[in-house]
This record gives structure tokens, sequence and C-alpha cells, in this order.
């Protein structure tokens, strides 16, 4: 296909005046995407295939930061700066503290809920990937690149026309956005709040709860002293004689005591 | 050479974003897939607005990224609270509304 694809440009170059084709591709720019192309996507197939979350977010890393570049090399320095900056910094950033706040070990279970639903997924990929592929093998046979080289009008540069284009033609969107940013931010605190402080038990349920039938209100009867052993581990006496359990702390060991210590001295 | 192979790599990268949606049952990674599709799709714009020699195709992409922000701030809050409902971030386990 990408044979075709050079083959009609090759034509419709050769056939139109070379100007048309400002746009083309350096051989510079050739050796970049062909680096950079199947690190974006391996990154991309590793993230869909990756077994542990946070893998899954380092290899869409790699391929967000493979595309900064490629819009850096298509005159788009702004833009290439903005997708490293907020994509690859701040994004994937709160997607590694959402992973660490919920655990990265929870992994996708093999169980299919609904049946077949994998198959039928690997059916409507391969459907897509026919239908786009084409789509693209139609529309850009004989495609020119006209280049960002006549865009900037009077501006000096790309940044500066875009600069001037947001504020002029796109205010409107622009204002449009900072209503959303403060929403999202809104919404983000809300569902974010969580009221564990309500659900603190007060002094009156507390109290009642002290009182209830079954719990015994008062502390805990100290451990038992005798004449050869005082020690946390020995237990007290009840007035029948035996040994009072809740004296000594669960997670000590009950020391035995010898008949001679424990008796009533007279 | 015209700039027609970023539009072939990003047809793939969202042919394999979508593929992730439809596989994978762990919410953060079909949200980070959700995420590739629109990177793949701002590629498109950026590689458009090259062919056809004007900015606004960029402009376009600057506005996808900003709606990208806002979108996974607000997902990622949701994944959080359902995770504090019901302990888990498998999509198959909010299920209340199924029946």
């Amino acid at each position: 296909m990408s044979i075709l694809l050079e083959l009609g440009n090759e034509i419709a170059t050769a056939a139109s005046d070379p100007a048309a084709d400002a746009g083309a591709m350096t051989s510079g720019e050739k050796v970049a995407f062909w680096c950079l192309a199947p690190i974006a996507l391996g990154g991309a197939m590793g993230m869909v295939f990756a077994r542990n979350a946070v893998h899954s977010a380092l290899f869409l890393v790699s391929t967000m930061f493979s595309l900064g570049v490629f819009y850096v090399l298509q005159s788009g320095p702004f833009i290439g700066m903005v997708q490293i900056i907020v994509y690859t910094g701040a994004i994937m950033i709160l997607f590694l503290f959402v992973l660490m706040l919920i655990g990265r070990d929870s992994s996708d279970s093999i169980v299919e809920t609904l049946r077949g639903q994998r198959v039928a997924a690997a059916v409507l990929g391969v459907a897509l990937a026919g239908l786009v592929a084409t789509g693209l093998f139609r529309a850009l046979g004989v495609v020119q690149a006209r280049g960002l080289d006549g865009a900037a009008g009077q501006s000096d540069g790309h940044v500066p026309a875009l600069a001037e284009a947001l504020f002029t033609r796109y205010v409107f969107a622009f204002e449009i956005t900072s209503a959303l940013l403060i929403t999202a931010a809104v919404g983000a605190m809300v569902l974010g709040h969580s009221d564990a402080a309500a659900d603190r038990p007060n002094q009156e349920e507390q109290s009642r709860a002290r009182f209830r039938r079954g719990n015994y209100p008062a502390p805990d009867p100290g451990p038992g002293v005798y004449a050869g052993a005082d020690a946390v581990v020995t237990p007290a006496l009840l007035p029948d004689g035996s040994f009072a359990s809740s004296s000594v702390a669960d997670t000590t060991q009950q020391r035995q005591l010898k008949p001679g210590i424990s008796e009533p001295k007279r | 050479m015209s700039p027609t192979y970023y539009l072939v790599l990003a047809a793939a990268l969202f042919t394999i974003g979508a593929v992730g949606v439809l596989v994978r049952r762990n919410a953060i990674v079909v949200f980070m897939c959700v995420e590739l599709m629109l990177n793949a799709v701002n590629l498109t714009l950026v590689t458009f607005s090259r062919i056809n020699g004007t900015l606004d195709g960029q402009i376009m992409a600057f506005f996808v990224m900003v709606v990208a922000a806002a979108e996974v701030v607000i997902g990622l809050a949701i994944i959080m609270a359902i995770f504090r409902s019901r302990r888990t971030a498998s999509v198959d386990d909010a299920n209340l509304l199924k029946y």
C-alpha cells in the first residue's frame, strides 16, 4: 500500500508544478518518522496487551512522546511542546496517581462476563482497520502537501500566527474552554470529596454502644499481684478462685502459675 | 513523498485504541485507550493542517487537548468514586443498572 502511495505521489508531483508540493517530507523527517513510528505503534500495542496497568501507562507515555515529536516535525512546535507537557507530563502522571491510589495489582479478570465478547471485539477491530485503510487508500493516492510556510501571513513565524488565530477568530471557543476547565475542576472536587467525617459516631451513639446489652461498660480488671509473681502476664483471681481471662491482654501469653502462688495466704 | 504516512500511522493507532477499549476490563486502561484514540485524531488534525497549508488544524488539536484534559480529570474522579463505593476498578463490576 505504501508503495502505491509513493507511486501516486511521484506521478502527481511530476505532472504538476513542483512548488505545490512544498510540504513534502524531507529526508531527515523521513528518518525521524521511520525511527519513531515503530516506537509509537509498539507503545500502543504494549498498552493494550500489558497485563499490569502501570506498564500500560508507561507504554502510552512512549507513544505520546513520539506523537509530540511528530507534531514538532510537522512544523507545529507549540502543539508538540503542549503534547509533551500536558499529555506525558500532566495527564499520565494523573493516571499513575490514580493507579497508585486504587492499587496497581487490580489486573483484568480472565472470566468473560459477556460470552464471545473478545472474539466480537477482534472481528470489529479488523473490520474498523479495513474500513479506515480503504478510506485512506481511496483518498490519499495523489495528495500534495502545501506545507505551512505560507500560513504565517503577516506574523513572523508559526507560533505568533497560531496565537493570532486563537485570540481573534477562535476567541469565543477559547473563552468557552475556560468555562469548561472551571466546570471540570469543580466537578472533580465534588466527585473526589469524601464525607468520611460524617460517618464517625457521635458521643451519644458511642455511649449507647457502651451500655448496650452484652457489653461490659467498666474497664477490664488489672493483672494479678501475688507474693511470688506480679508481672502483667499473671492473671487476676475472681472471687470463686478462677482466673479472670480479661485481666491479661489477648496478645500476651498467659503465664501458668504454680499452685502455691495464687492460693490465698492464711 | 507527501506526509500521508502520518495518516496511516494515526489510523493504526486509532484502531488499536478502539480494540483496547473493547477488550480491556480495567477502567483505567480503558480510559488510556480512549486517550490513545484522541491522540491519533490529533495527529490526523496536525497532518491535515500541514497538507492544507493552514493553521486551523493545529488550533483544533489544541482544543481537543483541552477537552481531553478536562475529560481525564472528571473520568478519573468518577473511577475513584466507583472504587471507593465498590472496591473495584473493573468495568464488569459496575452493573447495578443492568437489570
